[in-house]
């Protein structure tokens, strides 16, 4: 379990992130929605230790994140951001392994050698497992991004808009991967999304932000309502159920 | 621009009567002829060469920066003064002497045209491309020079000129520096055209004009006043970006207006550099240089972090 | 061509040089005086280019860039002015200067401490535009050359002599206490770095990545930096700046190898760097007959290359 209480931090005299509360459990897929500026990215930061907060506390496994030493904290808990830009020329094979820097310090074994093969069969990536990340597309490269924060084998996995400049059939490969390794695995997935449907059809939980603020967290039962999404997006909404998902249209 | 006269007149007045020998008021109203001779064969000198060195080489700047469209080129971060050094090589190369002045231009010209088109051919995504562009192509021409002046013994010249000095400039050893007088008033008549210029190819070429003859023109001035400076006095780094750059900062960009201010603060600048040069260490003299290379990147470093931080 | 074989290749050219260098027109008469000239000069060589290669490769690694090397962002200029003031300060004839191992480790411990302040300039307040940064460590590395050089000027002359020497690259003189001296240093840092190899290797995933890795960021940033402030204090020390050197082999190892292992890394830029001076060496001896210098010739071909690698906009 994740526990945030009370965090606050400022950005250039701007309230970035103002009382924020929430937790996340492991087994569960939990979106984190808003506009742009929310303060979605920033909450995954701190949460993560990428980012220093001005005040509150961050506990992981019920201990405070400032006490976990980097290196046994990446056991438990693996990051992704958002923009990955790569001055040296890796081959998908090899990003997937610097997954297992945490447990071997860059000398693989043979465990590590399986969870990386398995990572790689998981995803669907045997084809291009040899080829160069930078001849790759958008999509290819950020699922085999994914998979390097799989076997990094991680409880807790946080992944910044993991579906940015992917298309349809990618998104969904990604969005049904994240689902599988929440509940097949029982891991805490938590991604910040912009695509509300894609947060309200593949996530368990949905955390609504606005303005550095909470405005809701919940089930996506609760968080997926005409009036709360345009309450937090200033925009009309309406929402049908379609195959028992609710679905939002606003155009 | 009254101020600015006034304290370049000043400083005149401070520099005829700083030195080793003795120059003083009261011998020179009791028409000492030693005093006299002093000052016409020495400290007058001394000065003219200060002020059209320093006016001409700040005007030089100003036009690179409106011909180049970037506000940090200047002779000395686009290889014009490189280019002059290897013309001065050139000419002990192939006449056995460095009296060759039509090759020195020409050579000073053909390079800052080289660089002007080079940075005009390709698309910059940052401004600062082009300083940095210059000094790297600068630092090029420089190894050859220095690789053609190990050959002959020159490197004797190469430390005069990477040191510049006044001190030994006599009567008879900088009138060549006139020519900034000419290449200031063509840079004035021209004034409006280099402006359009500056603003854009599209936008000279809707006035009408002829915007490759321009800018011609414009680095054919450039180069003339930036290589005598580099022969007669050596390299005064960095003055031409500077002078032009704070003018503006108080200013605007109207190039008929700042001209005369640029000149005026370029001579001022050189001035007090050279006043310092010649007291820190009384009786003897530092070069010049030093002093402008110092205040002068230090400028160039502050006015490039205060871009940036209007940028982001 | 595996990376090992193109190792091995380098090698033997690096041998194939260093024999001809050592050994031409030696006889048997002259050979004593010949091979106690030649070997601290060589052995000169060889320390500089691993000095050169490992810092610039580290620091580039540390920065997430390829274009910026120690060299260039003004860190061997802050060396001599360093020497400089130490000159100015104490005097040419005083223990401080001309004893070689207590000027090295007073001047190494300044160069170290400054370098941080320099790093804390550049690198400090976020992440600054790239291109600015290489323009201002150009211009910097300038302004502490000119600062040193008109200290130097307001030296006596006879002291004026002493640290002159240092101001230019040459491998021509070098002063044996001070190779031997070198060795050990150059050893240290090497195993330092080689053991941290791993963990670089983590950084060019970005900073972001290698935290979730569990990667110490700063840590391993901060102590990367004081090892490539001493590999340059040691290499400004035996050979004096040499501008784009680092730049040219750090990017010549890049193209070359395919790996991204620093360990494979650090030993061919080293390897390359030894033959580009070597080579280099044995081309100014023989070819041009010592009518110009080693320095001359690579900040010929390394300006060309920094200008090619700038219009290409290989920057990042």
């Amino acid at each position: 379990m994740i526990k945030v209480e009370n965090i606050n931090k400022q950005y250039a005299g701007k309230l970035v992130a103002s009382n924020i509360n929430v937790a996340f459990e492991k087994g569960k897929v939990t979106s984190i929605i808003g506009p742009n500026g929310a303060g979605k990215s920033t909450l995954l930061s701190i949460m993560s230790r990428l980012l220093d907060k001005d005040s509150g506390s961050v506990y992981v496994d019920g201990t405070e994140l400032e006490k976990w030493a980097t290196k046994t904290l990446a056991k438990r808990l693996a990051v992704l951001k958002q923009t990955n830009n790569l001055n040296m020329r890796f081959t998908v094979k090899e990003l997937i392994s610097f997954g297992r820097f945490p447990h071997s310090q860059g000398k693989l074994t043979d465990t590590d050698r399986q969870v990386i093969q398995h990572a790689i069969e998981y995803l669907d990536l045997q084809v291009i497992q040899d080829k160069y990340l930078d001849n790759l597309s958008g999509g290819q490269k950020q699922l085999a991004f994914i998979a390097m924060v799989m076997a990094q084998d991680t409880d807790y996995v946080l992944l910044d808009e993991p579906l940015n400049n992917l298309d349809i059939k990618h998104s969904l490969q990604i969005m049904k991967n994240i689902r599988r390794l929440a509940h097949d695995m029982n891991k805490a997935v938590v991604i910040v999304i912009h695509d509300i449907n894609f947060a309200s059809c593949y996530s368990d939980n949905i955390i609504a932000m606005k303005n550095g603020e909470v405005a809701i967290a919940g089930s996506v039962q609760e968080v997926i309502r005409a009036p709360v999404l345009e309450s937090i997006y200033d925009t009309p909404f309406k929402v049908v159920t379609l195959d028992n998902q609710n679905v939002c249209v606003y155009y | 621009m009254k101020w600015l006269f006034f304290s370049l007149c000043l400083l005149s007045l401070g520099s005829l009567f700083v030195g080793v020998s003795q120059l003083s008021v009261i011998s020179l109203i009791e028409l000492d002829s030693d005093a006299w001779d002093l000052l016409i064969t020495s400290r007058l000198p001394r000065l003219l060469a200060i002020l059209l060195a320093g006016a001409g080489l700040s005007i030089a700047g100003l036009v690179m920066q409106q011909i180049s469209q970037n506000k940090f080129a200047a002779p000395s971060t686009s290889g014009t003064i490189e280019c002059a050094m290897l013309g001065y090589m050139l000419s002990l190369l192939l006449f056995g002497n460095g009296d060759a002045l039509w090759l020195i231009f020409l050579t000073a010209i053909i390079g800052t045209l080289v660089f002007v088109k080079l940075i005009q051919s390709i698309q910059f995504k940052n401004a600062i491309f082009v300083p940095l562009i210059g000094i790297i192509f600068g630092n090029i021409i420089q190894s050859l020079v220095t690789f053609i002046a190990y050959k002959f013994d020159a490197l004797q010249n190469l430390s005069n000129w990477s040191l510049a000095n006044f001190s030994n400039i006599l009567q008879g050893d900088f009138e060549l520096l006139y020519i900034a007088i000419p290449c200031a008033i063509i840079t004035y008549l021209y004034a409006n055209q280099i402006s359009a210029v500056g603003i854009g190819k599209s936008f000279a070429t809707n006035l009408g004009l002829k915007y490759g003859q321009i800018v011609t023109i414009g680095v054919i001035l450039v180069s003339m006043m930036a290589a005598t400076v580099v022969m007669i006095v050596g390299e005064l780094p960095f003055l031409g970006l500077i002078v032009p750059n704070i003018i503006a900062y108080y200013q605007g960009d109207n190039l008929k207006k700042n001209l005369p201010n640029t000149a005026l603060l370029g001579a001022c600048v050189v001035l007090v550099c050279d006043l310092i040069s010649r007291i820190i260490i009384f009786p003897y003299e530092l070069p010049v240089s030093m002093f402008i290379s110092i205040i002068g990147g230090l400028v160039f470093i502050v006015l490039l972090l205060k871009r940036e931080a209007n940028d982001r | 061509m595996t990376d090992k074989s193109k190792i091995c290749l380098l090698i033997i050219l690096i041998v194939s040089f260093a024999v001809f260098l050592l050994g031409h027109g030696l006889t048997a008469d002259n050979y004593q005086y010949f091979l106690s000239k030649r070997t601290p000069k060589i052995l000169a060589m060889i320390l500089a280019s691993i000095a050169i290669a490992l810092s610039s490769f580290a620091f580039q690694t540390i920065t997430h860039n390829r274009i910026l090397t120690p060299s260039i962002m003004g860190f061997d200029a802050l060396y001599l002015l360093i020497q400089v003031s130490i000159v100015f300060i104490t005097g040419s004839l005083s223990v401080v200067a001309l004893n070689p191992y207590i000027n090295f480790s007073i001047s190494a411990f300044i160069m170290v401490s400054f370098s941080t302040l320099l790093f804390h300039f550049y690198f400090g307040s976020g992440r600054r535009n790239i291109i600015v940064l290489l323009l201002v460590g150009v211009v910097l590395s300038q302004l502490l050359f000119n600062i040193a050089n008109m200290l130097v000027m307001m030296l006596d002359p006879n002291e004026y002599a002493v640290v002159q020497a240092n101001m230019f690259a040459s491998f021509g003189t070098v002063s044996k206490q001070l190779v031997y001296l070198c060795i050990p240093i150059i050893l240290l840092a090497a195993i330092a770095l080689f053991k941290h190899a791993n963990v670089l290797d983590v950084l060019w995933l970005e900073n972001d990545n290698a935290t979730s890795l569990g990667v110490d960021v700063p840590i391993v940033t901060k102590r990367a930096l004081l090892l490539s402030a001493l590999l340059i204090a040691v290499s400004t020390a035996l050979v004096g700046p040499v501008l784009f050197l680092g730049l040219l082999v750090t990017n010549l190892t890049r193209e070359w190898f395919t790996t991204y292992q620093h360990k494979t890394l650090f030993i061919g830029c080293s390897l390359i760097s030894m033959l580009a001076l070597l080579s280099g060496q044995v081309i100014v001896e023989h070819v041009f007959a010592l009518q110009t210098t080693l320095s001359v010739v690579i900040n010929f071909i390394g300006g060309l290359y920094f200008l090619r690698m700038l219009l290409k906009n290989q920057i990042v």
